[in-house]
């Protein structure tokens, strides 16, 4: 895959530097908006996933590169930890923290392709998630090595489902790609990263910026955990959606497979992982609570911008 | 530090309020006499009995009141 297209000042000049065969240089301008930071933050975690064809792959690592990239996440952390009202959790943990993800209340994509949607508002959502679900549950494998061995034991567990258990079939990330294939819409990795809006980047770019920094481990799986107990009841939504539209069993399967899954996965990620997360190191509950409201909050963000547009259609 | 005893792995686990989380592979018999069998490495049996994915769990419990709760 290609560079995305730039949004702004500061990305066509990193993607230029980038592409060009000199010197990595002129990485000091402001960004000119959320879209431009953004696209070139998550086109700068990108290189240390897949890659880019036209760019070299010594550039994972330049030090030009590495400070603009830090420059941008402490904007960015910033700003979300700006969003974020600090919360002590009641007890017992896990129940804590099962009960601050349910009573945090925000608009729901799924309930609307499960009743109203159309077929182009759900393709076009499809086209969205891709980014995500092409490399599904890659960004919190970062924190593996970081993590004291009970709660790495039990993300491990967890992401060895996501990963098809040993069977590249049962890979969740190709099952995405299967379902996207049969919806006649393209399976390549961000086929359509220059179509998605700012808040796509920052879900996947907050994704990356906790898995890549052990000092945010718990952010990490705490992220983790909001994601998987947000996800077996809309999946059962966007399943019956798909089906009242008439998308292909592929696609419906895929999030058929998200409803059992996750409800396993709810589990895991609030009690064996984030529980003996805590258990271990009790002073980063603070962040585990922190990347939980990451992820409801950037979701929330994503799913208002959706239905404004739709509604305005 | 690790515990004395080594860690905690349990091959079921009751989750209040919830599933009854199964470690390994096994085959769970549903109310009406079919078996199933688990596909992956840890699965989650309904306790709630409102499961529309019997016997496994679909997170229905979440939306019971407290007292409907396992």
């Amino acid at each position: 895959m290609l560079l995305p297209k730039a949004r702004g000042e500061l990305s066509e000049a990193l993607f230029d530097t980038l592409r060009s065969e000199s010197e990595v240089e002129g990485l000091d301008l402001r960004p000119t908006d959320g879209d431009d930071a953004h696209i070139a933050l998550w086109a700068m975690y990108e290189l240390h996933y897949a890659g880019f064809e036209d760019v070299d792959d010594e550039r994972e690592w330049n030090p030009e590169v590495l400070r603009l990239r830090r420059r941008l996440e402490r904007d960015f952390e910033a700003e979300l930890r700006a969003r974020h009202t600090a919360t002590t959790l009641d007890e017992p943990f896990a129940e804590g923290l099962f009960a601050y993800i349910a009573h945090h209340d925000g608009p729901s994509l799924a309930a609307h392709v499960q009743r109203k949607a159309d077929r182009e508002q759900v393709l076009e959502l499809l086209r969205h998630r891709s980014i995500y679900h092409l490399k599904e549950s890659d960004p919190v494998a970062w924190s593996v090595p970081r993590l004291p061995t009970a709660p790495k034991a039990a993300l491990m567990e967890l992401q060895y489902d996501e990963f098809g258990g040993g069977d590249p079939n049962r890979l969740h990330a190709h099952l995405f790609a299967l379902g996207l294939e049969a919806s006649g819409l393209r399976a390549d990795p961000f086929a359509y990263i220059d179509d998605v809006p700012v808040e796509i980047l920052e879900l996947n770019n907050a994704m990356s910026l906790f898995g890549l920094h052990r000092r945010l481990r718990a952010a990490s799986l705490g992220h983790l955990a909001a994601f998987e107990a947000t996800s077996s009841l809309p999946s059962r939504r966007m399943a019956q959606g798909l089906a009242r539209l008439e998308l292909p069993q592929e696609m419906i399967a895929y999030y058929e497979e998200h409803v059992e899954a996750d409800a396993v996965h709810e589990q895991l990620a609030v009690r064996t992982i984030c529980g003996a997360l805590v258990a271990a190191e009790p002073h980063l509950v603070d962040d585990v609570v922190f990347g939980a409201f990451t992820c409801l909050d950037l979701e929330d963000r994503y799913a208002q911008r959706m239905l404004d547009e739709w509604v305005a259609a | 530090m690790t515990p004395e005893h080594g860690f905690e792995h349990p091959d079921v686990i009751i989750c209040p309020g919830g599933p009854l989380l199964l470690r390994g592979d096994h085959v769970v018999e549903d109310a009406d006499g079919v078996a199933h069998e688990t596909v992956r490495p840890v699965s989650a049996v309904c306790r709630c009995g409102k499961s529309a994915d019997q016997p496994w769990c679909d997170g229905t419990h979440k939306v019971l009141a407290a007292r409907d709760r396992p």
